[in-house]
């Protein structure tokens, strides 16, 4: 817990539901006290450059460090700007993965390293192995995700099939596929996923599976919907499934998120497009598929995952 | 083929993915622990960190079970105290705090994954319990970042800094 000193305050202005201030948004009122105070006390409260604040002053509001009053919650014209700019100075570059330094995902700034990564590439490394799951580790009723509680859940029942594969195209058999999602009204069974969505007691949202031997999963769930996040003002996330996936070495290891095709929140979204590579992006985006499609039943999506990263050579050998 | 990128584990996982007795590879052994801070030197409260080891003999090569499932109701029961999984997984609890249970490795190091909320790619690094000649190419204030400190007689500290003067060294396979 940081120090707080509490300087000076002055009141929010007073307004009728409806009336005068209505039109007036939130985040100008807050500035307008902000100012207010920052006139009556002669400080200047600017002790950082955070992104936020250079925001503010950018927009003629008054500049004030996190740490005070509130923050201004910036909008999303603002978020789209910053990941224009960035794919702007990326255009045609490859890159696999997303920066671990994206500004536009907020929460990225204190969580990335500023030191280079170390590499290390030594062939006895615990990392060019793994864990290994096996049949004790799921069961029969994992991979559905409509069948875990004592009714049906609401939404649009929904498979997603796919297969995992390492760099060279070689199929990952026998490991373990994880994912968790939202319900169909966009809410988690999660303390901190207060928005005001339903819960539905029907739908948990977490599914496992071993890859088979042709290196394929599937699922059986239902549409997550989208929803908001606190990242900017009006931010909302696209519908996705989240998944982990392990390979034959701990260097493979994969956590990501699957998305479904044609979803207008596509271009607001800074976690899809921290991943600046127009290619890249595509591949975390399943296909329909109507062959998956099941009469009166489901839809269906195909979403292949291939694995990064190095693996022993002597461990594929032996699959 | 290309790889399919990397995205965040989000703070929603937590109904997922940690279960109970994630951090207990083994009893009996050794303990490590530490905690999880972001650049502000801030615990982080909702960090996954994966922990993959060799056995006390060195081997590598694992044993189902990390996830055994009980099969009259599905829940998750846990290693069955024979098997050396050699895998671990741990939250960090509201102080960002985490624990371990697990046997010394016989190469001397324990692999950890970070996960966490705002890091769109995963990190690795390594608990050392012993010296190792890797740590020597390191400049010396950066190699300490990967020894755990012996709090005493098999107890173990280590905390992971993803940020700020005492950030960990986190490691590139290639």
């Amino acid at each position: 817990m940081k120090d707080v000193y509490i300087v000076d305050a002055v009141r929010t202005p007073f307004g009728r539901h409806g009336g005068a201030l209505s039109g007036v948004r939130p985040d100008d009122l807050a500035a307008h006290v902000v100012r207010a105070l920052v006139e009556r006390t002669g400080q200047d409260s600017v002790d950082e450059a955070s992104p936020l604040s250079a925001s503010a002053s950018a927009r003629g509001w008054p500049s004030y460090s996190k740490g005070s009053v509130m923050s201004t919650p910036l909008p999303q014209a603002d978020i789209d700007l910053e990941i224009a700019a960035i794919r702007a100075a990326r255009e045609g570059a490859q890159a696999h993965h997303p920066d671990r330094d994206y500004a536009p995902y907020r929460s990225t700034a204190l969580r990335h390293p500023k030191q280079p990564l170390v590499p290390l590439k030594d062939p006895e490394a615990a990392e060019l192995t793994g864990p290994v799951f096996g049949v004790t580790d799921v069961t029969a009723l994992d991979a559905d995700l409509t069948r875990q509680h004592l009714g049906e859940p609401m939404g649009e029942r929904i498979t997603v099939h796919g297969r995992v594969f390492d760099r060279h195209g070689r199929p990952v058999r026998g490991q373990l596929v994880e994912i968790w999602q939202a319900n169909a009204a966009g809410r988690y069974p999660h303390q901190r996923d207060d928005h005001p969505a339903p819960l539905d007691p029907n739908f948990t949202g977490v599914g496992r599976c071993l890859t088979d031997d042709d290196g394929g999963y599937a699922f059986t769930t239902i549409k997550p919907g989208a929803y908001p996040w606190r990242n900017h003002l009006n931010a909302w996330r696209p519908a996705h499934i989240h998944f982990s996936v392990f390979g034959t070495a701990f260097t493979q290891r994969l956590v990501t998120q699957m998305y479904f095709p044609g979803d207008p929140l596509f271009p607001y979204d800074p976690i899809l497009n921290s991943v600046t590579d127009e290619r890249a992006r595509q591949r975390l985006v399943a296909a329909y598929d109507h062959d998956l499609s099941k009469p009166e039943w489901s839809l269906g999506y195909r979403w292949d995952i291939v694995l990064d990263g190095p693996a022993a050579t002597w461990m594929e050998e032996g699959r | 083929m290309n790889p399919t990128p990397s995205q965040t584990v989000g703070p929603f996982y937590g109904y997922a993915l940690p279960f109970p007795g994630g951090g207990n590879i083994a009893l009996g052994g050794i303990t490590v622990h530490g905690r999880v801070y972001d650049g502000a030197g801030d615990p982080v409260p909702d960090a996954l960190l994966e922990f993959w080891q060799a056995d006390p003999a060195g081997g590598l090569s694992g044993a189902p079970g990390t996830l055994r499932r009980d099969p009259v109701d599905g829940s998750i029961i846990g290693r069955n105290g024979v098997d050396f999984t050699g895998f671990g997984r741990v939250p960090t609890d509201a102080d960002g705090h985490w624990t371990l249970r697990t046997l010394d490795p016989g190469n001397g190091y324990i692999s950890v994954c970070v996960f966490a909320r705002g890091l769109l790619h995963h990190l690795y690094t390594r608990i050392y319990l012993r010296h190792d000649a890797f740590l020597d190419a390191l400049p010396p204030e950066r190699g300490r970042t990967l020894v755990a400190a012996e709090e005493r007689e098999g107890v173990y500290r280590f905390d992971i800094h993803l940020q700020g003067e005492k950030e960990t060294v986190f490691l590139d396979f290639g």
